[in-house]
């Protein structure tokens, strides 16, 4: 079976969950290899094997790190080369130095590039293309079917695209030195200052989202919602409003040039719901939201919208779970 | 004299009802077009480098069908020297790759020290074309960039990923992408709208460029559409009026849906 290639950043050592789901997508496409950069990167083996990779390549070299993202795609270049007319395709995570890396990759490799997949499947044996993927588009009011053309296809997948299944495999792990070239290390990370870790699900990976908007009237109300979401085990979102009046990291903003979630429920508090956040989050299986404006362009994709003041409202809403749980 | 090139785009209106024409390719006709949002922030950043020290010059630069002239002008009217305009019928449907193959040569031709450009499309939104453009120009790329500052011959960045903040730095010449971090973009004033009329705006086709039509639009692309269908849009559920019982009522609903 031909290898479809599993790209993935383990800087603690770990695989992150949008790696599993590519392992489990690549398995519909073929047997599954893995480039895994990172110092720590064997320690994500056990992971990857646990989820069918049937080849690790290890890139632990320090400077995959220290630089953007130009030493990883000559890896990569190196190692899919390596692999030859075997490969079947490449896929990494749509985040924005993954569509990066595949782009640049593409290029070299004179393969097309797909970005923001939502899913990929393997196409019609015999006939078509081999490898099929599924994009959502201007502000996911469309679904796009595409295919990439020329050479090996790279595809960036966004996360949540599938639920990582299991299957054990014994892969054979193959430590990569690569050389760089001189332009690799020109754009030099000279600092890096580490966010703290809020404890609570990664937006995109999280199975519910609790988002906060103007309507909360202050950087201080957002505790309500963490409150929530930790009810709920939820990760706790932004409108672009709030993060523009400071009241939330930019890290947690839903929308246009924010994250894209597609949670199984998203629950929006004081967000009026304009076209930039609606972009990132109208994928949502369930959408509830909570405003004093009964026209809030919000309430248009709610499966369940309460007009009222979400200082009254999800304070309740709190009492209640913690009543219902006993 | 050092040189700014700013990319822009002329995308449909975000607000409108876009859609796909029958070949797959973006319907740039039906929904009024403007300058990207995004690209304006990019406009910006490059105003403030010209601000902040003598002798930039700063040039536009857009690839698209006829109504792109009309971002060109609205960037002018923000400030800058002159325009380029890349328009050609054998452009239509070009891929990232074919993109990034004409503003390349684009670029090269105005002559560069930095390229600005937004982080992303408000159309297709891949976001990948400066890193292109990099590959092409054999120059660096600091991408997505939240603050930006130009001096001695370096760009230095600060850009957030989901784990940390990193400062990067390279030296020019190099391409800067900017987010809408860096800040609003000036809203032209009537004397920079009137200035913007007399600026001069070059056009320029592929064989000006010296590009085969061969290598760039729909037939040479790399990808190709096999489906675009509308999604149902999404209908208004249920709604109720807070009585004191919006919150027991969201509960319900949520319990109902087992997530609670």
């Amino acid at each position: 079976m031909p290898q479809v290639l599993v790209v993935v950043d383990a800087v603690d050592g770990s695989a992150p969950k949008p790696a599993l789901e590519l392992l489990t997508l690549a398995r519909r496409i073929g047997s599954p290899s893995v480039v895994v950069f990172g110092p720590d990167a064997e320690r994500a083996v056990e992971t990857l094997a646990s989820h069918g990779a049937e080849h690790v390549y290890l890139l632990k070299d320090h400077r995959m790190l220290d630089y953007l993202v130009v030493p990883k795609v000559e890896a990569l270049e190196q190692v899919t080369r390596q692999i030859g007319a075997d490969l079947a395709a490449v896929l990494l995570t749509a985040s924005p130095e993954g569509k990066e890396i595949g782009a640049r990759l593409a290029l070299r490799l004179d393969s097309g590039f797909i970005s923001d997949a939502v899913d990929v499947s393997a196409g019609e044996p015999d006939s078509g293309p081999a490898v099929v993927a599924t994009q959502s588009a201007f502000a996911a009011s469309f679904t796009v079917t595409s295919a990439v053309t020329s050479g090996v296809p790279v595809i960036a997948v966004k996360p949540n695209a599938t639920t990582p299944l299991a299957q054990p495999a014994q892969p054979a792990v193959h430590e990569v030195d690569v050389e760089l070239s001189e332009a690799a290390t020109a754009a030099t990370i000279t600092a890096r200052e580490v966010l703290q870790s809020s404890g609570r699900p990664e937006l995109t990976d999280a199975s519910i989202v609790v988002s906060g908007g103007r309507g909360l009237g202050g950087a201080e109300h957002f505790a309500l919602m963490e409150r929530l979401a930790d009810l709920l085990g939820a990760a706790v979102g932004a409108s672009r409003a709030a993060v523009d009046a400071g009241w939330y990291p930019h890290s947690n903003q839903v929308g246009q040039t924010g994250k894209t979630v597609s949670p199984q429920l998203y629950l929006a508090a004081g967000i009026s719901g304009a076209i930039q956040h609606r972009a990132g989050m109208q994928t949502s299986k369930v959408i509830a939201a909570v405003n004093k404006d009964p026209e809030a362009p919000i309430f248009e994709l709610a499966d369940f919208g309460v007009v009222g003041d979400l200082h009254q409202v999800v304070p309740a809403l709190i009492d209640e779970i913690i009543s219902r749980r006993g | 004299m050092p040189k700014i090139v700013v990319l822009v785009k002329f995308t449909p209106d975000l607000t409108g009802d876009r859609s796909f024409l029958a070949d797959g390719t973006v319907d740039r006709v039906s929904v009024p077009g403007r300058l990207s949002e995004l690209d304006e922030h990019a406009a910006e950043q490059a105003l403030q480098v010209r601000e902040s020290s003598d002798g930039w010059e700063l040039t536009y630069l857009t690839m698209g069908p006829d109504g792109a002239q009309d971002a060109l002008r609205k960037a002018l009217s923000m400030g800058g020297d002159a325009a380029v305009h890349v328009r050609d019928d054998a452009l239509h449907g070009s891929d990232a790759f074919a993109t990034s193959l004409v503003l390349a040569a684009a670029i090269q031709r105005i002559g560069f020290d930095l390229v600005l450009t937004g982080m992303a499309s408000t159309d297709a939104g891949m976001g990948v074309v400066p890193a292109l453009l990099a590959e092409r120009l054999a120059v660096p790329a600091l991408t997505f960039a939240g603050r930006l500052t130009v001096s001695g011959g370096a760009a230095t960045i600060v850009r957030d990923s989901d784990t940390s903040a990193e400062t990067v730095t390279a030296r020019l010449p190099a391409i800067v992408s900017v987010t809408d971090r860096t800040g609003e973009a000036r809203y032209p004033s009537f004397k920079g709208i009137m200035a913007a009329k007399k600026k001069p705006v070059d056009t320029l086709g592929l064989a000006d460029l010296g590009i085969d039509p061969g290598l760039v639009g729909l037939a040479a692309a790399r990808s190709t559409v096999l489906s675009a269908a509308r999604r149902p849009a999404r209908t208004a559920g249920e709604q109720v009026k807070d009585n004191g019982d919006g919150g027991k009522l969201l509960a319900d609903f949520m319990a109902a849906n087992r997530f609670i």
